[in-house]
């Protein structure tokens, strides 16, 4: 894909209002309209999982500095990691701070880390929130979520933001339990993005794993097919944009935060998530920045 | 370097307590992932070994079965070595 072609998305985008420019690559403000698509896709979602009695949870837009410490993100994926610094000095600091402000220069030299940092994925929150339960029931745990998410990515590309909602369920207990999930979300993933007639496939995948070692664990995570994608294309038709993942973690979460199942052993979890952002994207791409012009039962499907 | 890489290998193993067993027991064979090698230990074994055995592992070995057992990493090691001699 050419930054061309990234550019005359993003700024047909941006001349449409449906997204509002900040100056910082992947940083938009959304239109109304914008948000209405966002939600009409969410209810979509919604009406598909009604009966499946998942436990809704929302979160701020942060997990605890001990929680992400826990959790393993930074072996994998330090490159996309934001951390919430502030001031902690007194007057005599304040004052350079200021001076430095004033002439141009670094100022954030002082800033010190928080007890947050930003949420990498929306499911992150759920864990060790479930953890601190305590032991599963043998039914396990099946946990609606969704949160505002950052990943340190500045892209041209409209469709890489920098911060993005996703819209989860995660299901966590048994290796059977957590698989059969996955595969039912990829079957009802399929249906509702090919009901919106966007032009989709779905590929077995790998997250974007940091350096050298990070493709091994990608290999590693494309040999035993934990990850799946359903990708449309949003800015480029060569490179498709990854709207859902289906992902088995095997016991990685459930090791990192102790959560047990009700024979004690660590949990095994699985979680379908949808990017918000590219989903809407993908549908303005496919059936034009005109939204009221869509074909009527995309329109009804959603809402609008 | 007089030990057999296997030998050093399980050392390594062993040292950095990688799997969930007792690398004595551990046959040459063996399916370490079976032992409880996790992914995130897999790529800690592979930078011990470059650093061991003054390697480094080109992409194409870069998988999930170049790890699977101390017989497997012996036969990349000296794969990698080898070239390395006749380059």
């Amino acid at each position: 894909m050419s930054d061309e072609a990234r550019i005359a998305l993003r700024d047909s985008l941006v001349r449409a209002g449906l997204l509002i420019a900040t100056g910082v690559e992947g940083v938009f403000g959304r239109s109304g309209l914008f948000e209405r698509i966002v939600e009409g896709f969410c209810d979509l979602v919604d009406a598909e999982a009604a009966n499946d009695g998942a436990e809704v949870m929302r979160f701020p837009p942060v997990v605890t500095r001990a929680d992400f410490e826990r959790s393993g993100y930074m072996k994998s994926f330090p490159q996309l990691v934001g951390t919430v610094h502030a001031f902690n000095g007194n007057e005599r600091d304040h004052a350079t701070l200021l001076r430095r402000l004033e002439a141009g220069e670094d100022w954030t030299a002082g800033q010190a880390a928080t007890g947050v940092v930003f949420t990498p994925a929306a499911c992150y929150p759920a864990y060790p929130a479930l953890a601190a339960r305590g032991a599963l029931s043998a039914e396990g745990a099946l946990i609606d979520i969704t949160s505002w998410c950052f990943r340190h990515e500045p892209s041209l590309d409209p469709a890489r933001m920098q911060l993005f909602r996703q819209k989860e369920f995660v299901r966590v207990g048994a290796p059977d339990q957590v698989i059969a999930f996955r595969d039912l979300w990829k079957t009802r993933g399929e249906a509702i993005i090919a009901g919106l007639r966007l032009p989709l496939v779905i590929e077995v995948a790998n997250d974007p794993f940091f350096g050298r070692a990070g493709r091994m664990l990608a290999s590693s995570q494309r040999e035993q097919a934990l990850k799946f994608e359903l990708l449309v294309p949003i800015a480029s038709d060569i490179a498709p944009t990854a709207c859902c993942s289906f992902n088995y973690h095997q016991d990685h979460f459930g090791h990192a935060w102790d959560i047990r199942r009700d024979d004690g052993t660590p949990a095994h979890t699985a979680c379908v998530g949808f990017g918000l952002e590219h989903i809407t994207l993908a549908l303005l791409r496919h059936h034009g920045l005109d939204v009221p012009a869509w074909p009527a039962d995309i329109r009804t499907a959603l809402g609008l | 370097m007089n030990e057999a890489p296997t030998n050093r290998i399980r050392s390594l193993i062993g040292e950095s307590e990688l799997v969930s067993v007792d690398v004595s027991g551990l046959g040459d064979t063996d399916d370490l992932y079976a032992a409880g090698l996790t992914s995130h230990a897999t790529v800690t074994l592979m930078l011990a070994l470059e650093e061991t055995f003054d390697i480094e592992f080109p992409d194409r070995l870069l998988r999930r079965r170049t790890f699977e057992s101390i017989a497997a990493m012996a036969a990349a090691v000296e794969e990698i070595r080898s070239g390395q001699v006749a380059a």
